[in-house]
Protein backbone atom coordinates (compact mmCIF):
# COMPACT_ATOMS: atom_id res chain seq x y z
CA UNK A 1 0.00 0.00 0.00
CA UNK A 2 1.44 3.27 -0.74
CA UNK A 3 -0.64 5.26 1.34
CA UNK A 4 -0.48 5.53 5.32
CA UNK A 5 -4.26 5.29 5.61
CA UNK A 6 -7.76 5.89 3.67
CA UNK A 7 -7.62 9.72 3.87
CA UNK A 8 -4.19 9.75 2.90
CA UNK A 9 -5.62 7.65 -0.56
CA UNK A 10 -8.66 9.60 -0.72
CA UNK A 11 -6.31 12.95 -0.88
CA UNK A 12 -3.93 11.48 -3.14
CA UNK A 13 -1.26 13.97 -2.10
CA UNK A 14 -3.21 16.72 -3.09
CA UNK A 15 -3.72 15.34 -6.37
CA UNK A 16 -7.56 14.64 -5.42
CA UNK A 17 -9.01 17.20 -8.21
CA UNK A 18 -7.46 15.56 -10.97
CA UNK A 19 -6.99 11.61 -10.08
CA UNK A 20 -10.89 11.02 -8.93
CA UNK A 21 -12.86 13.19 -11.54
CA UNK A 22 -10.62 10.87 -14.32
CA UNK A 23 -10.99 7.88 -12.98
CA UNK A 24 -15.00 8.85 -12.19
CA UNK A 25 -15.98 9.72 -15.63
CA UNK A 26 -13.88 6.28 -17.63
CA UNK A 27 -15.50 3.86 -14.78
CA UNK A 28 -18.84 5.58 -15.58
CA UNK A 29 -18.72 5.08 -18.78
CA UNK A 30 -18.16 1.75 -19.03
CA UNK A 31 -20.89 1.56 -16.06
CA UNK A 32 -23.06 3.34 -18.79
CA UNK A 33 -21.77 0.74 -21.76
CA UNK A 34 -22.79 -1.72 -19.71
CA UNK A 35 -26.24 -0.75 -18.64
CA UNK A 36 -27.40 0.60 -21.77
CA UNK A 37 -26.49 -2.82 -23.76
CA UNK A 38 -28.71 -4.38 -21.03
CA UNK A 39 -31.61 -2.19 -21.23
CA UNK A 40 -31.68 -1.65 -25.40
CA UNK A 41 -31.82 -5.48 -25.02
CA UNK A 42 -34.87 -6.01 -22.62
CA UNK A 43 -36.78 -3.29 -24.36
CA UNK A 44 -35.83 -4.92 -28.15
CA UNK A 45 -37.26 -8.42 -26.26
CA UNK A 46 -40.27 -6.42 -25.13
CA UNK A 47 -41.23 -4.68 -28.15
CA UNK A 48 -40.92 -7.92 -30.35
CA UNK A 49 -43.34 -9.77 -27.96
CA UNK A 50 -45.69 -6.94 -28.00
CA UNK A 51 -46.09 -6.90 -32.14
CA UNK A 52 -46.46 -10.64 -31.90
CA UNK A 53 -49.11 -10.36 -29.53
CA UNK A 54 -50.85 -7.64 -31.36
CA UNK A 55 -50.66 -9.26 -34.67
CA UNK A 56 -52.48 -12.68 -33.08
CA UNK A 57 -55.09 -9.48 -31.78
CA UNK A 58 -55.88 -8.11 -35.35
CA UNK A 59 -55.68 -11.64 -37.06
CA UNK A 60 -58.63 -13.17 -34.24
CA UNK A 61 -61.05 -10.14 -35.04
CA UNK A 62 -60.29 -10.68 -38.11
CA UNK A 63 -61.18 -14.67 -38.42
CA UNK B 1 -14.50 -23.14 -47.25
CA UNK B 2 -17.12 -20.46 -48.56
CA UNK B 3 -19.64 -22.86 -46.61
CA UNK B 4 -18.01 -22.24 -43.27
CA UNK B 5 -17.46 -18.56 -44.06
CA UNK B 6 -21.25 -18.30 -44.51
CA UNK B 7 -21.93 -20.02 -41.13
CA UNK B 8 -19.81 -17.75 -39.10
CA UNK B 9 -21.99 -14.76 -40.69
CA UNK B 10 -25.07 -16.33 -40.18
CA UNK B 11 -26.99 -14.00 -37.53
CA UNK B 12 -28.57 -16.69 -36.36
CA UNK B 13 -25.67 -19.10 -35.74
CA UNK B 14 -23.69 -16.35 -34.14
CA UNK B 15 -26.32 -15.35 -31.59
CA UNK B 16 -26.71 -18.96 -30.85
CA UNK B 17 -22.84 -19.49 -30.21
CA UNK B 18 -21.87 -16.69 -28.18
CA UNK B 19 -24.08 -16.41 -25.68
CA UNK B 20 -22.43 -19.65 -23.42
CA UNK B 21 -19.31 -16.56 -24.13
CA UNK B 22 -21.13 -13.47 -22.13
CA UNK B 23 -20.81 -14.81 -19.03
CA UNK B 24 -16.88 -15.88 -19.13
CA UNK B 25 -16.58 -12.12 -20.85
CA UNK B 26 -18.10 -10.27 -18.56
CA UNK B 27 -17.07 -11.72 -15.39
CA UNK B 28 -13.26 -11.85 -16.50
CA UNK B 29 -13.50 -8.14 -17.54
CA UNK B 30 -14.68 -7.20 -14.06
CA UNK B 31 -12.14 -9.32 -12.48
CA UNK B 32 -9.46 -7.57 -14.46
CA UNK B 33 -11.02 -4.48 -13.93
CA UNK B 34 -11.20 -4.34 -10.23
CA UNK B 35 -7.88 -5.95 -9.49
CA UNK B 36 -6.65 -3.31 -11.60
CA UNK B 37 -8.55 -0.47 -10.24
CA UNK B 38 -7.41 -1.21 -6.73
CA UNK B 39 -3.72 -1.95 -7.51
CA UNK B 40 -3.09 0.94 -9.45
CA UNK B 41 -5.08 3.47 -7.09
CA UNK B 42 -3.63 2.06 -3.56
CA UNK B 43 -0.34 -0.37 -4.36
CA UNK B 44 1.05 1.39 -7.18
CA UNK B 45 4.18 3.44 -6.20
CA UNK B 46 3.85 7.04 -6.87
CA UNK B 47 5.71 8.95 -9.68
CA UNK B 48 9.03 10.20 -7.97
CA UNK B 49 8.22 13.75 -10.68
CA UNK B 50 4.53 13.60 -10.95
CA UNK B 51 4.01 11.99 -7.66
CA UNK B 52 -0.01 10.91 -7.50
CA UNK B 53 -1.14 12.10 -10.85
CA UNK B 54 -0.28 9.58 -12.46
CA UNK B 55 -2.22 6.82 -11.35
CA UNK B 56 -4.59 8.70 -13.96
CA UNK B 57 -2.57 6.49 -16.74
CA UNK B 58 -4.28 3.39 -15.73
CA UNK B 59 -7.45 4.64 -17.05
CA UNK B 60 -6.09 6.83 -19.86
CA UNK B 61 -3.76 4.67 -21.35
CA UNK B 62 -6.09 1.86 -21.62
CA UNK B 63 -9.28 4.03 -23.28
CA UNK B 64 -6.45 5.08 -25.96
CA UNK B 65 -5.69 1.92 -27.02
CA UNK B 66 -9.09 0.82 -27.18
CA UNK B 67 -9.90 3.80 -28.85
CA UNK B 68 -7.68 3.19 -31.93
CA UNK B 69 -8.27 -0.81 -31.75
CA UNK B 70 -11.70 -0.32 -31.89
CA UNK B 71 -11.51 1.89 -35.16
CA UNK B 72 -9.30 -1.04 -36.74
CA UNK B 73 -12.09 -3.36 -35.79
CA UNK B 74 -14.35 -0.86 -37.84
CA UNK B 75 -11.89 -0.80 -40.89
CA UNK B 76 -11.90 -4.61 -40.76
CA UNK B 77 -15.84 -5.21 -41.05
CA UNK B 78 -15.98 -2.82 -43.20
CA UNK B 79 -13.89 -4.85 -45.79
CA UNK B 80 -15.59 -7.74 -44.66
CA UNK B 81 -19.07 -6.12 -45.75
CA UNK B 82 -17.46 -4.42 -48.54
CA UNK B 83 -16.07 -7.20 -50.43
CA UNK B 84 -18.18 -10.56 -49.02
CA UNK B 85 -21.62 -8.86 -48.21
CA UNK B 86 -21.35 -10.21 -44.68
CA UNK B 87 -24.29 -8.71 -42.92
CA UNK B 88 -22.88 -9.94 -39.48
CA UNK B 89 -19.86 -7.74 -40.09
CA UNK B 90 -22.11 -4.84 -40.25
CA UNK B 91 -24.01 -5.32 -37.37
CA UNK B 92 -20.55 -5.13 -35.48
CA UNK B 93 -19.46 -1.98 -37.01
CA UNK B 94 -22.66 -0.29 -35.89
CA UNK B 95 -22.37 -1.24 -32.11
CA UNK B 96 -18.44 -0.76 -31.93
CA UNK B 97 -18.56 2.87 -33.02
CA UNK B 98 -20.52 4.17 -30.44
CA UNK B 99 -18.33 2.48 -28.07
CA UNK B 100 -15.17 3.48 -29.92
CA UNK B 101 -16.14 7.56 -29.47
CA UNK B 102 -16.93 6.75 -25.47
CA UNK B 103 -13.52 5.50 -25.58
CA UNK B 104 -11.94 8.36 -27.29
CA UNK B 105 -13.72 10.99 -25.26
CA UNK B 106 -12.02 8.83 -21.99
CA UNK B 107 -9.15 9.38 -23.52
CA UNK B 108 -9.31 13.05 -24.50
CA UNK B 109 -10.94 13.74 -20.68
CA UNK B 110 -8.45 11.94 -18.44
CA UNK B 111 -5.46 13.57 -20.97
CA UNK B 112 -7.04 16.90 -19.97
CA UNK B 113 -7.06 16.89 -16.90
CA UNK B 114 -4.22 14.57 -16.42
CA UNK B 115 -2.57 17.77 -18.35
CA UNK B 116 -3.55 20.53 -15.65
CA UNK B 117 -1.28 19.24 -13.29
CA UNK B 118 1.79 18.07 -15.26
CA UNK B 119 2.17 20.58 -18.34
CA UNK B 120 -0.05 23.25 -17.05
CA UNK B 121 -2.64 23.48 -19.33
CA UNK B 122 -5.31 20.87 -20.38
CA UNK B 123 -5.00 21.29 -24.35
CA UNK B 124 -2.22 21.68 -26.68
CA UNK B 125 -2.83 21.65 -30.44
CA UNK B 126 0.17 19.56 -30.61
CA UNK B 127 0.36 16.61 -33.25
CA UNK B 128 -0.65 13.27 -30.52
CA UNK B 129 -3.86 15.43 -29.44
CA UNK B 130 -5.09 16.86 -32.64
CA UNK B 131 -5.15 13.36 -34.25
CA UNK B 132 -7.24 11.90 -31.41
CA UNK B 133 -9.94 14.72 -31.83
CA UNK B 134 -9.87 14.23 -35.47
CA UNK B 135 -10.26 10.50 -34.41
CA UNK B 136 -13.64 11.25 -32.37
CA UNK B 137 -14.91 13.35 -35.47
CA UNK B 138 -14.15 10.63 -37.50
CA UNK B 139 -16.35 8.46 -34.81
CA UNK B 140 -19.24 10.80 -34.53
CA UNK B 141 -19.34 11.15 -38.95
CA UNK B 142 -19.47 7.27 -39.30
CA UNK B 143 -22.31 7.28 -36.39
CA UNK B 144 -24.45 10.04 -38.09
CA UNK B 145 -23.72 8.89 -41.72
CA UNK B 146 -24.84 5.49 -40.88
CA UNK B 147 -28.26 7.19 -39.78
CA UNK B 148 -28.64 9.63 -42.46
CA UNK B 149 -29.89 7.03 -45.00
CA UNK B 150 -33.09 6.13 -45.23
CA UNK B 151 -32.14 2.81 -46.43
CA UNK B 152 -30.25 0.95 -44.31
CA UNK B 153 -27.98 -0.83 -46.54
CA UNK B 154 -26.68 2.77 -48.27
CA UNK B 155 -25.66 3.67 -44.59
CA UNK B 156 -23.91 0.86 -43.46
CA UNK B 157 -21.75 1.13 -47.50
CA UNK B 158 -21.16 5.34 -46.88
CA UNK B 159 -20.18 4.18 -43.20
CA UNK B 160 -17.50 1.25 -44.39
CA UNK B 161 -15.88 3.77 -47.01
CA UNK B 162 -16.05 6.30 -44.52
CA UNK B 163 -14.36 3.84 -41.48
CA UNK B 164 -11.73 2.87 -44.38
CA UNK B 165 -10.85 6.52 -45.16
CA UNK B 166 -10.65 7.31 -41.70
CA UNK B 167 -8.39 4.23 -41.00
CA UNK B 168 -5.09 6.24 -42.40
CA UNK B 169 -5.63 8.15 -39.36
CA UNK B 170 -4.26 5.35 -37.12
CA UNK B 171 -0.56 5.27 -38.00
CA UNK B 172 -0.61 8.83 -37.71
CA UNK B 173 -1.98 8.70 -34.22
CA UNK B 174 0.62 6.14 -33.41
CA UNK B 175 3.66 7.92 -34.75
CA UNK B 176 2.56 11.27 -34.12
CA UNK B 177 4.95 11.40 -30.83
CA UNK B 178 7.97 10.65 -33.26
CA UNK B 179 7.17 12.23 -36.16
CA UNK B 180 6.51 15.70 -34.34
CA UNK B 181 7.71 17.71 -31.17
CA UNK B 182 5.39 16.69 -28.57
CA UNK B 183 4.78 17.25 -25.01
CA UNK B 184 2.92 14.01 -25.04
CA UNK B 185 5.08 11.12 -23.94
CA UNK B 186 6.30 8.18 -25.84
CA UNK B 187 4.26 5.06 -26.17
CA UNK B 188 4.94 2.92 -22.67
CA UNK B 189 4.40 -0.76 -23.97
CA UNK B 190 6.43 -2.11 -27.08
CA UNK B 191 7.28 -5.46 -28.32
CA UNK B 192 10.87 -4.40 -28.71
CA UNK B 193 11.66 -2.40 -25.55
CA UNK B 194 11.26 -2.90 -22.13
CA UNK B 195 8.52 -0.54 -20.43
CA UNK B 196 10.42 2.32 -19.32
CA UNK B 197 8.64 1.93 -15.71
CA UNK B 198 9.04 -0.35 -13.07
CA UNK B 199 7.17 -3.36 -12.92
CA UNK B 200 4.98 -2.47 -9.89
CA UNK B 201 3.76 0.32 -12.27
CA UNK B 202 3.46 -0.93 -15.71
CA UNK B 203 1.83 -4.33 -14.23
CA UNK B 204 -1.73 -2.80 -13.09
CA UNK B 205 -1.54 -0.84 -16.27
CA UNK B 206 -1.42 -4.32 -18.29
CA UNK B 207 -4.32 -5.72 -16.37
CA UNK B 208 -6.39 -2.35 -16.88
CA UNK B 209 -5.50 -2.64 -20.80
CA UNK B 210 -6.58 -6.31 -20.48
CA UNK B 211 -9.71 -5.31 -18.38
CA UNK B 212 -10.67 -2.78 -20.88
CA UNK B 213 -10.02 -5.40 -23.86
CA UNK B 214 -12.74 -7.86 -22.15
CA UNK B 215 -14.99 -5.01 -21.73
CA UNK B 216 -14.95 -4.35 -25.02
CA UNK B 217 -15.16 -7.93 -26.43
CA UNK B 218 -18.44 -8.27 -23.98
CA UNK B 219 -20.62 -5.39 -24.97
CA UNK B 220 -19.56 -5.48 -28.35
CA UNK B 221 -20.73 -9.31 -28.93
CA UNK B 222 -23.70 -8.54 -26.54
CA UNK B 223 -24.62 -5.36 -28.60
CA UNK B 224 -24.38 -7.16 -32.14
CA UNK B 225 -26.73 -9.72 -30.67
CA UNK B 226 -29.17 -6.69 -29.68
CA UNK B 227 -28.53 -5.69 -33.19
CA UNK B 228 -29.44 -9.00 -34.42
CA UNK B 229 -32.37 -9.55 -33.00
CA UNK B 230 -33.52 -6.07 -34.52
CA UNK B 231 -32.64 -6.81 -37.84
CA UNK B 232 -34.20 -10.46 -37.66
CA UNK B 233 -36.99 -9.46 -35.46
CA UNK B 234 -39.48 -10.72 -38.03
CA UNK B 235 -37.65 -14.08 -38.52
CA UNK B 236 -39.55 -17.01 -37.43
CA UNK B 237 -36.11 -17.89 -34.29
CA UNK B 238 -35.89 -14.50 -33.27
CA UNK B 239 -40.08 -14.27 -32.84
CA UNK B 240 -39.80 -17.81 -30.63
CA UNK B 241 -37.31 -16.72 -28.70
CA UNK B 242 -39.16 -13.40 -27.57
CA UNK B 243 -41.86 -15.54 -26.48
CA UNK B 244 -39.48 -17.58 -24.43
CA UNK B 245 -38.20 -15.12 -22.67
CA UNK B 246 -41.22 -13.27 -21.33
Amino acid sequence: MSFESVSALLHMHGYAPYVWPAWGVALGALALLALHARYEKRQLLRDIERRIRRERVNHDTQA
Amino acid sequence: MWQIVHKLGSPKWFYRVSGPWLPWLWSLSVVLLVIGTVWGLAFAPADYQQGDSFRIIYVHVPAAILAQSCFALLAICAVIFLVWRIKLADMAATVAAPFGAAMTFVALFTGSVWGIPTWGTWWVWDARLTSMLILLFLYLGIIALRGAFTSRDSGSRAASILALVGVINLPIIKYSVNWWNTLHQPATFSLTRQPAMPAEMWLPLLVMVLGFYMFFAATVTFRTRNEILRRESRTRWVRELAEKTH
